[in-house]
């Protein structure tokens, strides 16, 4: 029973760095720049892709990883540049569709260019093996590791927002966006830079997904609105309550879905959303923007 | 967005009425234009326009009159298509729906099934709009839309009703009276509610209750002030919406007699608040309008290519971004 237990809980926090991973990209954009972007899912999509292509052909997880990463940034920034640009003063509405449609492009582009079959990325050799925590419970490494790396970049992440000069630029373009640039600091370029780096932790996180599920088309959606829900309970624009909402709602579904009837597990998360907004309507650790 | 007015009070109405003739007219004849061609699958496509156009409305009345921004409306359309199904596939299975506490059979009669389904969506609405509502901005965005996912996956989850793969009926419902299997009968059943629900928005826009919704739309913070709670309101408003769509969700299911999760996943939320967009914002005409647009369009560049998305996302983004005030600000509803 405890070996069960353990064993979900991990798989819970594995998904739940996932999401963090996906989450605190998009509530920096949701927060600062007040976007709603749909098409963060489908750039979590496009890395995964990118990085099985690359790892098909070179063979190496890392160059893969690395490449998706860099890729998907430079579609993030050529995105923002191209259409969320103009819309920052425009309502949400025009957000919302104008993500759709970017989401129905990349969803036929990935199509077109990578075929409509489900594709199963390649376990990288380091980590195919499994290690014994408890007797009788093996485990992958590779959970782990995506465990531990979600865990370094979600601390260098606080770091880099509460700690260092760019982060506090990026907080003061949330409260006045045209003071900071009267004292000097070309917002515009520090804007597509959080957008295009929110893109590269979305193409780790689908590249680290590539392994354990599949990588396919509309893989981004299910975790982009688990990630959106991390964002709701975590308190919009919250780095530190996106990461404590994201492990939350990846252990409350992961447990969810192994301990009840099939039916009332799919909504355990939306049930715990709705709970905490009956409590705190602005999420656990609102952040002041 | 604030400055797009839904329906302009007061004496001239005559834009609106003024496509308003002509476009009925050409709809009265679209089945005589359809038998002419010899194309009935195009009498299909105009009855889906006309469901698609209602859907919209109805989200129209919270997203563009209200001022409340739903990204989750496709499940109370949705739970309008499951429930005159659910009620169906039990009748044809001969199980009842429910033994305890009170023994429910299945049925296709409309009489009966289509009130428990417009009741469905509107209960779901209450409930979701009762914890949304408690939230503004995009909280409520995003909240709408994971309660809409919600019901999603609980679709998804519905094993015994095709789950994933959704679920054929037999045949459209029964309605003492008017044979519902005759494609132009049913055509002009559709058109009929169509016209009445935009009739029934027309008046409430209009009302005491339409003044407050837009009041709260325009300045919440004026009318506390004025004394009015806007929540009690917004949520009738919800409600209300939620009905209006669960009836485009029976509408819907009795047009291709099959139901699917897809019926209420957010692509089709998302479809709904695009032909809003390019229809125009609040106005009465605009979300019909859109709707006919984006099917039309959709169906046109698919007998193109099988890659339509490639040039329809593209479409849809430049549309957005340039044409601030959708195809309303073209046919001539003028802005004040």
């Amino acid at each position: 029973m405890i070996a069960v237990l353990l064993e979900q809980a991990l798989n819970g926090l594995q998904l739940g760095v996932t999401l963090f991973l996906l989450a605190s990209g998009l509530t920096l954009v949701l927060g600062i720049m007040r976007l709603v972007n749909l098409a963060h899912g489908s750039l979590y999509m496009v890395g995964a892709y990118i990085a099985f292509t690359i790892q098909s052909a070179s063979g190496s997880f890392s160059l893969g990883l690395l490449a998706a990463a860099a890729a998907t940034a430079l579609i993030g920034a050529v995105l923002e540049r191209l259409l969320f640009e103009r819309l920052y003063q425009r309502g949400y509405l025009e957000q919302v569709i104008v993500s759709f449609g970017a989401v129905m492009f990349l969803d036929e582009l990935v199509r077109v260019l990578w075929g409509p079959l489900p594709l199963k990325a390649p376990m990288p050799e380091v980590f195919d093996w499994s290690v014994e925590l408890l007797p009788g419970l093996l485990y992958p490494t590779y959970r782990l590791a995506i465990i531990a790396v979600g865990m370094v970049v979600s601390i260098l992440l606080y770091l880099l927002v509460t700690h260092t000069r760019i982060g506090m630029m990026v907080r003061a373009g949330a409260s006045d966006r045209s003071m900071i640039s009267a004292l000097g600091v070309n917002i515009r370029d520090l804007y597509t830079a959080v957008f295009a780096g929110g893109a590269a932790l979305a193409a780790i996180a689908g590249t680290m997904a590539g392994p354990i599920y599949s990588v396919q088309i509309g893989m981004g959606e299910s975790v982009l609105v688990q990630s959106l829900i991390a964002i709701v309970i975590g308190g919009i624009g919250s780095i530190r309550g996106a990461a404590i909402a994201a492990v939350l709602v990846g252990v409350s579904d992961t447990i969810g879905r192994v301990f009840l009837p099939p039916g009332i597990a799919q909504i355990t998360v939306y049930v715990f959303m709705a709970a905490v907004l009956v409590c705190r309507p602005r999420g656990l650790f609102p952040a002041h923007v | 967005m604030s400055k797009i007015p839904f329906l302009r009070i007061g004496p001239p109405a005559i834009p609106a009425f003024f496509w308003a003739v002509p476009l009925v007219v050409v709809l009265l004849a679209v089945p005589f234009i359809c038998e002419a061609l010899g194309q009935p699958f195009y009498l299909r496509v105009a009855s889906r326009i006309l469901i698609f156009a209602l859907a919209a409305s109805s989200l129209n009345l919270v997203l563009g009159f209200g001022g409340m921004v739903s990204l989750g409306h496709a499940a109370f359309v949705g739970i309008g298509s499951y429930v005159v199904a659910v009620l169906a596939w039990h009748l044809s299975n001969e199980v009842p729906v429910l033994t305890w506490p009170i023994v429910i059979e299945g049925t296709t009669n409309a009489a009966l099934a289509w009130p428990a389904a417009i009741g469905a969506s509107a209960l779901a609405a209450f409930v979701v709009g009762a914890i949304s509502l408690r939230t503004t901005g995009l909280y409520f965005i995003m909240i709408t839309l994971a309660f809409a996912q919600m019901i999603y996956y609980y679709a998804v989850s519905l094993q015994q009703y095709g789950g994933d793969d959704g679920m054929k009926m037999r045949g459209r419902s029964v309605l003492p009276g008017l044979d519902l299997a005759n494609r132009t009968t049913f055509y002009y059943l559709v058109l009929v509610a169509l016209l009445l629900c935009i009739a029934f928005l027309f008046c409430l826009a209009r009302s005491r209750f339409g003044l407050v919704i837009r009041g709260i739309r325009q300045n919440e913070t004026r009318m506390r002030a004025l004394g009015i709670e806007p929540y009690p309101y917004q949520l009738t408003c919800f409600t209300i919406s939620g009905a209006m769509a669960g009836f485009a969700g029976v509408l819907m299911a009795n047009l291709d007699t099959f139901v699917s999760p897809s019926d209420l996943s957010m692509a089709r939320s998302d479809e709904l608040v695009a032909m809003i967009l390019l229809g125009g914002v609040g106005s009465l005409w605009g979300p019909p309008l859109g709707a006919a647009f984006y099917i039309l369009a959709q169906l046109g560049l698919g007998n193109l290519t099988t890659h339509w998305p490639l040039a329809f996302g593209p479409a849809l983004i430049i549309v957005v971004l340039f044409a601030r005030r959708g195809l309303v600000g073209i046919f001539g509803e003028r802005q004040r």
